[in-house]
């Protein structure tokens, strides 16, 4: 039933929309339908979800976690723990915050069948069923039906659906971050953040101003007159301000090392929520206050309101929310909430003072609140009840900057600790203390200025450490040093009020009662910390900070200690809730292509994702690329490999403590295949190294390492070696690279190649030349064979690469040239026995586990991981690389594979392994324990799918071409 | 997120950095004994208070540089040879 005019057959009147109301933030002239749970409602834009609702006289908003009770408004924010609701997709939305939109699908969350009639509301009658712990005593044992009882728990608890995987989102929304520079940041919006933020401004700061709410403003929203001008008067002067941005519906959700902040923006135009990391030079925080519910019997009926929720109820939506209303009043803002409700036209039963000692004992009534008893005894019937019995300061973002808010009996809260506040972190504002507006706004200014002086003088230490800051650089800040002078905020006396002398709910999104804290005590959890971790409270949606408080004060009741010595849980980031979407952001993955990734694309390549590269995994068939190779000539795109250009008199110096192996004597004109190591002896990297002239050299990296290896030279050179003189500057990219192999790959080349003689006995296999390909000049040419054949690779100035790959395809045609990709490359070299590091080694393969002991030259002085190698000599290897064939040509057992030895234990593992196209067989290599590795040794291979096969050890690692006459000629 | 000290950059998020570890002079290879090479390979004295420690500023000037962290309070000063 829709109610926007009171019912006039009715003698009292019922809750339902007002007329308009001075600080109104609805839009009249622009109404919107919504449909929820299926019935059609109306509101206006401006309302909220929740406020539209209450306009329409709904009073149950959803069904509470554990006991599935009734729960309607209680603080009519973005707080509310009674109204998550679903909107269309998006489960949890939090109604007392989101604003409505037209069309707008909005349900009530995992009620059943209905939110009227919820059969789960039968867990209210179980009652101890479900007390503190009971999870971990009712089901512990036996551990076999966990599953089950997590799927039977499941459906109890009140969260919303989440679509499934790829149907979700809003479409056209998006996830999005930003970086940020602020001088100053000002966390709240109300008098305090807004006054902050102008004073700031003024003396020249950068500002950014953020307000969880929809608007500026705070209390004032909800003032009276005066207030309303206040608020006109401080939106004008932060609007006159241009060095103030304002991010409403924002919140500071984190304070990180040297205020880094994290603000999360919500509701953009086409973004859902945008993560801003802020670089602050100083942070301001002013949140205000949070009222806090009292704890009585019957505190969670539908109908039991904090005075701010029916105050912003009236004053911000126009909605009247009740008809009869007893009010337990303790400070001026709940008397105010008196005289709102009397305007509002709502009977005000009773008011109760709590500063003469009254209170309320317990509210009673099935969906709602239908009668309240007093502490006098009296009995009242109504259907409001308004509760103003004190103030929670959001103290998070102060405890997040190292402060331990300190507990004052006198105001009833917890205030911050100024001593233990960082310098670049201060305060303002009703989280300070209380005052007139005048007063509030007086500290905040005299607060700012302060802010803004420290984050000048911050500037300017900044600046000033920035030793390559260039001459024309704009003129630091000139910080005045005088402090200044701030008039004291000081909290106002508050009686101490939070439980009355029955028990109710102190957690209203998990369903803990004062009850259940005091029995989890009388059990031994006597510690708030391990109280809250026994119970969950506070680690609902509302994360403390509603219900922290009275946590404290209930524990130190029931374990007669005061607040103080009880002391608070510890807030952590993140303040307020956060998407995995806006966590993740917009997705920047770089990703790299070779200059030929348009010819690959164009000729069928199957692309494969390598690291950042995107390489041609084959061309459509890798055996016959591999075959082409053997009896032709192939030519592989190899851009990705890691290339070093190094330059100096002391190069070879380095490279022997780079490699296993030994280079001094390497001559000009002449490559040689290394072996890097780390420290601990494990293999890190390989490849060959050319000397291209008398101080010059390349040198070659996986292309995985090709980064690694570059900080690793780098290391050495700067802080072991800054003496030697040598040039490291990274050409992976500035090169494009080809590997030309085959038989008739010289052939080929002879084609196309000028300035140098290819003749066997002048261009030999190990050599490196540089010369002209294609017409394209300075192209580094070497003759290696990573994949066993004749085979020369070209390094061609990244621009031309294309070029010349497509002149090495014309070429060729003749000749039969094919393209081929990644997996043909690895066939080629697991038939020619060449390993991977990475692949057949591991993060502990040590060099003499590496094949490699040929290249390792103990006997040098100095080189990476030398120490370790000769323990690892000394002691003999655990496991050795081998070449395997299965006795069963056919069958090709899987990489990672287990080899087990005749015991059945495992003995190693097959590292590598394909059908060799050449052998027409299965063939692996595989790290094995020595025992087991001496050639023509049979070992069994255990399948994936549980068999075992037979395979054969082989001597050497090659399976094809062992003696090397392929790539010699 | 910390800012470390860069003597060339400036103070720069840790992220453009690669954290290198508690700084320590190589051993030398000829006369150090296998327990001081381990040391210097495995043992991570952890303490809670200043610790030096190399930092690579690989988003930037590239120098990898010496600092001085505290570890209980993320405070940081460039070394003296940093």
């Amino acid at each position: 039933m829709s109610l926007t005019t009171p019912n006039p057959t009715s003698t009292r009147v019922r809750p339902g929309r007002l007329a308009p109301q001075p600080g109104e933030v609805i839009d009249r002239r622009r109404p919107v339908t919504f449909t929820w749970n299926g019935s059609t409602h109306r509101g206006f834009q401006g309302d909220t979800i929740a406020s539209a609702l209450a306009a329409s006289g709904v009073r149950v908003f959803s069904r509470s976690y554990k006991y599935h009770r009734p729960r309607g408004l209680l603080t009519a924010d973005f707080l509310d723990p009674g109204c998550s609701v679903q909107v269309g997709d998006e489960p949890n939305v939090r109604g007392g915050h989101r604003l409505v939109e037209n069309g707008m699908v909005v349900s009530s969350q995992n009620t059943w069948p209905s939110l009227r009639f919820d059969v789960k509301a039968v867990n209210g009658l179980a009652g101890r069923f479900l007390a503190p712990g009971f999870y971990y005593k009712t089901f512990i044992k036996p551990q076999l039906l966990w599953p089950l009882y997590e799927k039977v728990l499941r459906r109890f608890v009140h969260a919303g659906e989440v679509p499934e995987a790829g149907t979700g989102g809003v479409s056209g929304e998006t996830f999005d971050k930003r970086y940020a520079h602020p001088d100053v940041v000002v966390a709240g919006g109300g008098p305090a953040g807004m006054a902050a933020a102008a004073a700031a401004a003024r003396t020249g700061s950068r500002v950014m101003l953020v307000e969880e709410e929809h608007e500026l403003g705070g209390h004032l929203r909800w003032g009276d007159a005066d207030d309303l001008a206040t608020l006109r008067d401080l939106r004008a002067q932060v609007a006159a301000e241009p060095g103030i941005e304002v991010l409403t519906n924002a919140v500071v959700s984190g304070r990180f090392d040297d205020n880094w902040l994290s603000i999360v923006e919500r509701g953009l135009p086409q973004v859902f929520e945008r993560l801003v990391k802020a670089r602050a030079k100083t942070l301001i925080v002013a949140p205000g206050l949070i009222e806090r519910p009292y704890v009585f019997e019957g505190n969670d009926l539908p109908g039991v309101m904090l005075s701010t929720a029916v105050r912003r109820l009236v004053n911000l939506y126009a909605v009247r929310p009740g008809s009869r209303a007893v009010v337990l009043t303790a400070n001026p803002e709940g008397d105010a909430a008196v005289e709102d409700l009397r305007r509002a036209g709502v009977e005000v039963a009773a008011v109760v003072d709590a500063r003469a000692g009254d209170t309320v004992v317990r509210a009673t009534g099935r969906s709602g609140v239908s009668q309240v008893e007093l502490s006098t005894g009296a009995r009242i019937a109504c259907d409001l009840l308004v509760t103003a019995v004190g103030w929670t300061a959001p103290t998070s973002l102060l405890n997040m900057s190292g402060d331990r808010p300190v507990y004052r009996p006198s105001a009833a809260r917890f205030l911050p600790d100024p001593q233990r506040m960082p310098d670049d972190v201060l305060a303002t504002g009703g989280i300070v203390g209380d005052g007139t507006v005048t007063e509030l706004v007086a500290h905040a200014t005299a607060i700012a200025g302060a802010a803004a002086r420290r984050a000048a003088a911050r500037a300017r230490a900044i600046g000033e450490a920035v030793p390559t800051r260039g001459d024309d650089a704009p003129a630091l800040p000139d910080p005045d040093p005088t402090p200044v002078d701030v008039p004291v905020l000081a909290p106002a006396d508050h009686p101490e009020l939070f439980r009355s002398s029955t028990h109710g709910f102190v957690d209203f999104c998990e369903d803990v009662s004062s009850k259940d804290l005091v029995i989890a005590i009388k059990e031994g959890y006597d510690s708030i910390e391990l109280v809250k971790r026994y119970t969950t409270v506070t680690m609902g949606p509302a994360q403390g900070k509603l219900e922290t408080v009275n946590t404290v004060a209930i524990v130190a009741e029931a374990t007669g200690r005061t607040m103080a010595e009880t002391g608070t849980t510890t807030w952590r980031p993140m303040y307020a809730p956060v998407t995995l979407g806006a966590l993740a952001g917009r997705i920047h993955e770089p990703v790299r292509y070779s200059p030929m990734q348009r010819w690959h694309e164009q000729h069928g390549a199957t692309p494969l994702v390598a690291g950042q590269w995107i390489r041609p995994e084959h061309y459509g068939d890798p055996a016959a690329e591999v075959r082409a190779v053997r009896t032709g000539v192939g030519i592989i795109d190899v851009t990705p490999i890691g290339k070093l250009d190094l330059r100096g008199p002391d190069v070879a110096e380095l490279l022997n403590l780079l490699y296993v192996n030994k280079w001094s004597k390497l001559g000009v004109g002449k490559v040689r295949y290394g072996v890097m190591c780390a420290e601990d002896g494990v293999v890190m990297d390989d490849g060959v190294t050319g000397r291209l002239g008398e101080d010059r050299y390349l040198m070659s990296t996986t292309s995985s390492g090709a980064a690694t290896v570059w900080e690793w030279v780098e290391d050495w050179l700067q802080t072991s070696h800054p003496d030697w003189r040598v040039h490291v500057t990274p050409v992976t990219t500035a090169y494009a690279s080809i590997n030309v192999a085959g038989p008739r790959s010289r052939e080929l080349m002879a084609r196309l190649v000028s300035g140098v003689d290819l003749a066997p006995d002048a261009f030999g296999y190990m050599q490196v030349r540089t010369g002209s390909v294609a017409g394209v000049d300075d192209c580094v040419l070497w003759r290696i064979g990573f994949t066993g054949e004749l085979s020369y690779e070209v390094h061609v100035p990244a621009s031309y690469g294309l070029q010349v790959w497509e002149a090495l395809m014309a070429a060729g045609e003749d000749l039969g040239v094919v393209p081929f990709g990644v997996e043909a490359q690895r066939i080629l070299r697991l038939e020619k026995g060449h390993f991977i590091v990475g692949q057949d080694t591991d993060g502990l393969t040590k060099a003499y586990s590496s094949a490699v002991d040929w290249a390792i030259k103990l006997d040098k002085d100095d080189f990476a991981g030398k120490p370790e190698l000769v323990w690892q000599r000394e002691q003999g290897p655990t496991t050795q690389l081998v070449a395997l064939q299965p006795v069963d040509r056919a069958t090709v057992p899987e990489e990672a594979a287990q080899i087990l030895g005749e015991d059945g234990r495992i003995a190693g593992r097959i590292t590598s392994s394909r059908m060799s196209p050449t052998l027409g067989r299965a063939i692996c290599l595989g790290q094995l324990e020595p025992s087991l590795a001496t050639p023509g040794t049979l070992v069994t291979v255990r399948l994936v799918d549980g068999r075992d096969i037979r395979a054969e050890v082989i001597e050497g690692l090659a399976h094809v071409d062992p003696e090397g006459t392929r790539q010699r000629v | 997120m910390m800012l470390v000290p860069c003597p060339w950059c400036g103070p720069r998020n840790a992220t453009e950095f690669r954290y290198g570890g508690a700084a320590g002079a190589r051993p030398d290879l000829v006369s150090a004994t296998p327990q001081q090479w381990r040391e210097y390979l495995y043992t991570q004295r952890n303490p809670l208070g200043w610790s030096r420690e190399g930092w690579y500023h690989r988003a930037g000037c590239r120098r990898h540089i010496t600092i001085e962290r505290h570890t209980g309070t993320n405070e940081v000063r460039l070394a003296e040879d940093g």
